[in-house]
């Protein structure tokens, strides 16, 4: 919870911090460390569910559908009698791994297309740009069955589909950033200087579009956890009966009257898992920030 | 000086009531019906919006009687190659042209020739028709159909205005022109299809509703939620898991039946290469499979015990149904000792499911059953577009599907179980099925049908091709006010009789 | 700057045309055979044949295409395999209404989250700054659905202020038609509002401690005046981007909101036509979503130019 340090102006500093102050800042930034502490409780809790004293998560009890929490059942269950604990757990491992993944392979793809669109512009910018557009106005839906028609149904597919969805805004906002950080005088200057391309794009172009990309990418985690319950629904993602909270969410979607709990629980974990994440990309953004000491 | 604004607002009053008159009935469907022309469609959905739109020569009793409706009477020829129907004469169609034999010849051979035509099959006994006179007609016949009555009480009797058919040809669908109680006035695509009644209809004095309005909402808890608000007046296809919460609610009241469909598992027996695993080579693993399975149970925890467990494609409480055949208690022990006659311990298969959730919790329920047998199943949920064309190819070892069932027994079975049927997925075949089933449907005499229906279920039962899961129950709330609602067991919503209370 | 938008709109034509040509093929590779998904249950063998000759399905692929393109250029786009209707009406049904839904909840989700991440930039560390990130979290966190269903429980059953669903054309009854399309805009308003709220917030961190607002504040300018007249524009970039990005998804149809409040825009209507392999419609809405993302990225980049000139290509 750092307050705006308001330090006078000095003269300009847009050089990337060093690695070593980066981590110091983000240490002593509270929510920071709080949003990090969040996520790892959830992986860690992920990582340990085949050693957790939990039932299975496919071991069904015909005597207990869709039962409130209670003693035996701390979160209830679901329905078709399986404990909704057992399964948030294992299901956490699918989508933490759906939001994460998805959201690397939309940043791999996406960043670099979108820096060089915004940094050379002309022709590579038109290209990549048309490419961006095809993308956007292909269906999610026919791109979805393709891949699992042609891959087959699994949840690296499902991640694949989701992190291709998502490279469009990625390409947008770098793009955008780019352009606008070009425009600033002392990346001009760096041209005087005589630095290389790659030179410039490395130094000064990379640090100054984190701000928004960081943005995007802790918000579209949430969104590709929750993506990845309607793929499964393609036939693409987790199969059944193996969780996700994804698909647990959009089972719970019919009995939203009688066992509120099916969808409160995934409910809450995904908002955690990306308060979690968001909190600490603010903090990394802070940090990162060249201007801010 | 009080006087006046009272008067007014009774003025007002006695305009609104009037205007509530004009009495309209919302119907919340589960699908967006397809194209609406009675020989071209092919949903269920559709046939309920012909049920007020589109008379039949014959209706069905809700205990699936055969009763006449735009026919008199009819009677067969002693060889059954004839059917001799006579028509009422009191009928126009919603463009004001007579129904007369002619009409009912024109829709024979529309059904038989229109290229778009989906009721060829329905209709392909049929060899010629003979007007006898404006209200009687012949129809010729290559051979006794028993089943032919039956199709005439469902879309393939549905008869439509010859102008109307003529002038629009396969557009017909765009502004559907019958004899039914109601005519079509409008239809936006997935949002609303409306009629409004039709003044000169013959029992005009039944129908208390000036329009009815389709919509279609797929989301079961938004459609309930509907009828709640007071949106809607009827729902069709209430969720099974909705019934107790609208049995608590004093504003609504529960209608169901039986459906005529089933729902279960298609083993791949011989169509291609998939067919080759111990479940489409052993009767024995199915037998197994079959047993494993708690049908009462599987109800309950899915269906909250609202719908019917079954074991043949008719309900037990038809009147086809084999009664020497009981729906199976669940025998783990019986399945173990069957899958080690077969030399198969612990087989596993993949069991295809659409992506529908609650098949997915069938499919699921039946996955945890058959793992205590020892079997292990895989699913595999797909698209059903995908679903559709693999298990029509055979690619696929198990497929979750259903029917949603035929008035005469023989839609439900033959084209599912002889060599050469239309659907028949999994390439059963057995030539002394096909004898039996061949025999029922060109029998008349119900006894002798029932006697040949129970034979091939005796050996289909044994060799386990579809093994049968459950009937669904259609069910229907409606909101407090309505009045005289009879549920059928073919799901369609007839609003012969129904009204509204204010 | 017409100059720009001119050249832009001429390149959209070969774009347009290069994305319907990819869709056509990647679709008509997909499994799962059109004239099998519209047989249903009867599937009689003969039928699926002749449809399959009357629809040209046997056709190559590629003579299938030029097919739907000379016809698309003449205005005839075909017909649905699934309803027999023009695909041509369809959209122009359906597009006035997702374009409504669009528009409402694009102006709830800007009215909400710009200000929002404003205030939450300004007050940064602060409890107001907490509040606005957990309620944006929360909200793209809740599933459109739920919010949806409980809306739909809360406001039409319980209290009763506004109909559950159904769709009122605006130019039938402009006040009824803003009624029933209010829940479902604030449901899909929210959640951009939340994702609008993030970006404006970090655009704002971003500028707020940049030099000249630095500058502008030892000049001794208002605090307002600093925030609105020079940080609020350069911070803009980043929303411009994601607005009209969201808003061309918008336009290409909210599939499970539509779905809750049976609201007949694009996202049913493509889902029915991909679900069918009702190959024209499908293509028809592409063309429509294409044209729209096509226009928003022309929108963006013009924009970009008005909040910052030196942004113009060089």
């Amino acid at each position: 919870m750092s307050a705006v340090t308001d330090t006078p102006a000095e003269t300009v500093a847009v050089l990337p911090p060093k690695q070593s102050r980066v981590w110091a800042k983000l240490r002593r930034n509270r929510s920071a460390m709080f949003g990090a502490g969040l996520v790892s409780v959830f992986v860690i809790v992920a990582l340990l569910a085949p050693v957790l004293p939990i039932p299975g998560p496919a071991e069904t009890d015909w005597g207990a559908v869709r039962k409130a929490p209670s003693a035996a059942h701390w979160l209830g269950t679901d329905e078709i009698g399986r404990d909704i604990l057992s399964r948030m757990i294992w299901g956490a491992q699918a989508s933490l791994l759906a939001g994460v993944v998805s959201v690397a392979i939309a940043l791999a793809i996406g960043i670099p297309l979108g820096v060089l669109a915004g940094y050379c512009r002309g022709w590579t910018d038109a290209v990549i740009s048309r490419l961006t557009e095809a993308l956007l106005a292909a269906p999610f839906l026919i791109l979805a069955i393709a891949l699992a028609a042609f891959l087959g149904p699994s949840l690296t597919n499902a991640m694949i589909a989701i992190g291709l969805s998502a490279v469009p805004i990625f390409i947008r906002l770098a793009r955008a950033q780019t352009m606008l950080v070009v425009t600033e005088d002392y990346v001009e200057g760096a041209h005087a200087v005589g630095l290389t391309h790659p030179a410039i794009i490395w130094r000064y172009v990379l640090p100054n579009i984190v701000p928004p990309l960081l943005v995007q990418a802790t918000l579209t985690i949430a969104t590709a956890i929750i993506a990845e319950a309607s793929l499964s629904f393609l036939g693409l993602g987790q199969q059944p009966p193996a969780p996700s909270w994804g698909s647990m969410l959009n089972t719970a979607k019919a009995f939203l009257e009688q066992a509120p709990w099916m969808a409160m629980w995934p409910g809450i974990a995904i908002f955690l898992v990306v308060l979690g994440f968001n909190l600490f990309g603010d903090g990394l953004r802070d940090a990162l920030d060249p201007r801010d000491h | 000086m009080q006087f006046k604004p009272l008067a007014t607002l009774a003025a007002a009053l006695m305009l609104s009531t009037s205007w509530v008159h004009a009495e309209d009935l919302r119907i919340g469907l589960a699908e967006d019906p397809d194209i609406l022309d009675p020989d071209q469609s092919r949903t269920f959905v559709g046939r309920i919006v012909y049920a007020s739109l589109c008379d039949k020569l014959v209706d069905i009793t809700p205990e699936l009687e055969i009763i006449p409706m735009l026919s008199t009477g009819w009677s067969w020829s002693d060889d059954g190659m004839t059917l001799t129907m006579t028509l009422r004469d009191d009928v126009t169609f919603h463009d004001g042209e007579p129904f007369n034999a002619e009409a009912v010849a024109y829709n024979i051979n529309r059904s038989k020739t229109l290229d778009e035509s989906r009721r060829k099959s329905e209709v392909a006994s049929i060899t010629g028709t003979n007007v006898v006179d404006d209200y009687t007609i012949e129809i010729m016949l290559a051979n006794p159909d028993a089943t032919l009555l039956a199709q005439f009480a469902d879309r393939s009797g549905m008869m439509v205005s010859p102008k109307a058919a003529s002038e629009m040809g396969i557009e017909f669908g765009a502004a559907p022109v019958c004899a039914g109680p109601f005519s079509f006035t409008e239809r936006v695509q997935q949002d609303r299809i409306v009629l409004s009644k039709y003044d000169d209809y013959y029992n005009a004095d039944r129908i208390n509703f000036d329009t009815v309005t389709f919509l279609p909402i797929t989301d079961d808890t938004v459609r309930l939620a509907n009828l709640r608000a007071g949106d809607i007046d009827i729902v069709e296809r209430l969720a099974a898991t909705d019934v107790a919460s609208v049995r608590a609610d004093d504003g609504l009241q529960l209608e169901q039946a039986v459906s005529l469909g089933y729902q279960g598992l298609t083993v791949n027996i011989a169509n291609g290469e998939k067919a080759t695993n111990a479940f489409g080579t052993d009767k024995l693993v199915r037998q197994a499979l079959s047993l494993s399975i708690d049908r009462k149970v599987l109800n309950d925890v899915v269906f909250e015990g609202v719908f019917a467990p079954g074991n043949q494609p008719f309900p037990p409480s038809s009147p086809w149904y084999n009664t020497e055949f009981p729906v199976p208690e669940r025998d783990i022990d019986a399945a173990k000792a069957l899958l080690a006659q077969a030399g198969v311990e612990n087989p596993t298969v993949e069991i295809q499911v659409s992506t529908n959730p609650v098949a997915q919790q069938v499919v699921q329920v039946v996955q945890a059953m058959a793992s205590e047998a020892g079997i292990t199943v895989n699913v595999v949920a797909k698209e059903f577009a995908t679903l559709l064309s693999e298990q029509s190819a055979g690619a696929y070892e198990i497929s979750q599907i259903g029917w949603s069932g035929r008035v005469d027994p023989d839609g439900n079975i033959h084209q599912f179980v002889t060599c050469e049927g239309g659907i028949n997925d999994s390439k059963y075949c057995n030539p002394e099925v096909d004898e039996l089933l061949n025999a029922a449907r060109t029998s008349t005499d119900i006894a002798e049908r029932k006697a040949n229906y129970d034979a091939a279920r005796a050996i289909l039962i044994d060799e386990s091709p579809l093994i049968y899961l459950y009937h669904q129950t259609w069910i229907w709330a409606l909101d407090d006010s309505i009045q005289g609602y009879t549920p059928y067991p073919d799901g369609m919503i007839r609003l012969s009789g129904v009204s509204k209370s204010e | 700057m017409l100059s720009f938008i001119g050249r832009r709109l001429l390149v959209a034509i070969p774009t347009i045309v290069l994305i319907s040509v990819l869709v056509f093929f990647l679709q008509k590779l997909l499994p799962g055979d059109p004239v099998l998904a519209l047989a249903g249950e009867d599937r009689n063998p003969e039928i699926l044949e002749f449809l399959r000759e009357k629809y040209r399905l046997n056709d190559p692929l590629y003579v299938q295409y030029f097919n739907w393109i000379g016809n698309a250029l003449t205005g005839d786009l075909g017909v649905s395999l699934r309803t027999q209707q023009p695909v041509l009406t369809l959209l122009a049904e359906k597009l006035p209404v997702t374009f409504q839904l669009a528009i409402m909840a694009l102006v709830i989700a800007v009215v909400i989250g710009v200000p929002a991440g404003i205030i939450s930039a300004y007050h940064k560390g602060t409890w107001i700054d907490w509040l606005a990130n957990v309620v944006a979290l929360s909200g793209l966190s809740v599933p459109n659905f739920w919010l949806g269903i409980m809306m739909i429980l809360l406001v039409s059953v319980k209290l009763g202020w506004l109909p559950a669903s159904g769709y009122q054309p605006f130019t039938d009854d402009p006040l009824q038609s803003i009624r029933t399309m209010l829940m479902p805009a604030f449901v899909l308003g929210t959640g951009l509002a939340a994702t609008l709220m993030r970006h404006t917030r970090s655009a704002m961190l971003g500028v707020l401690q940049s030099d000249y607002v630095r500058t502008a504040r030892a000049k001794g300018l208002s605090e307002k005046r600093v925030v609105m007249k020079h940080a609020l524009r350069n911070a803009l970039v980043p929303v411009v981007t994601v607005i009209t990005l969201l808003f061309g998804e918008l336009l290409a149809g909210a599939v499970l909101t539509e779905q809750i409040f049976t609201i007949p825009g694009f996202g049913k209507l493509v889902v029915d036509a991909v679900f069918n392999r009702d190959y024209a419609v499908v293509q028809g809405i592409v063309l429509c979503t294409a044209i729209a993302f096509v226009l928003m990225n022309i929108l963006s980049d013009a924009l970009y130019r008005v909040l910052n000139p030196r942004m113009s290509d060089q």
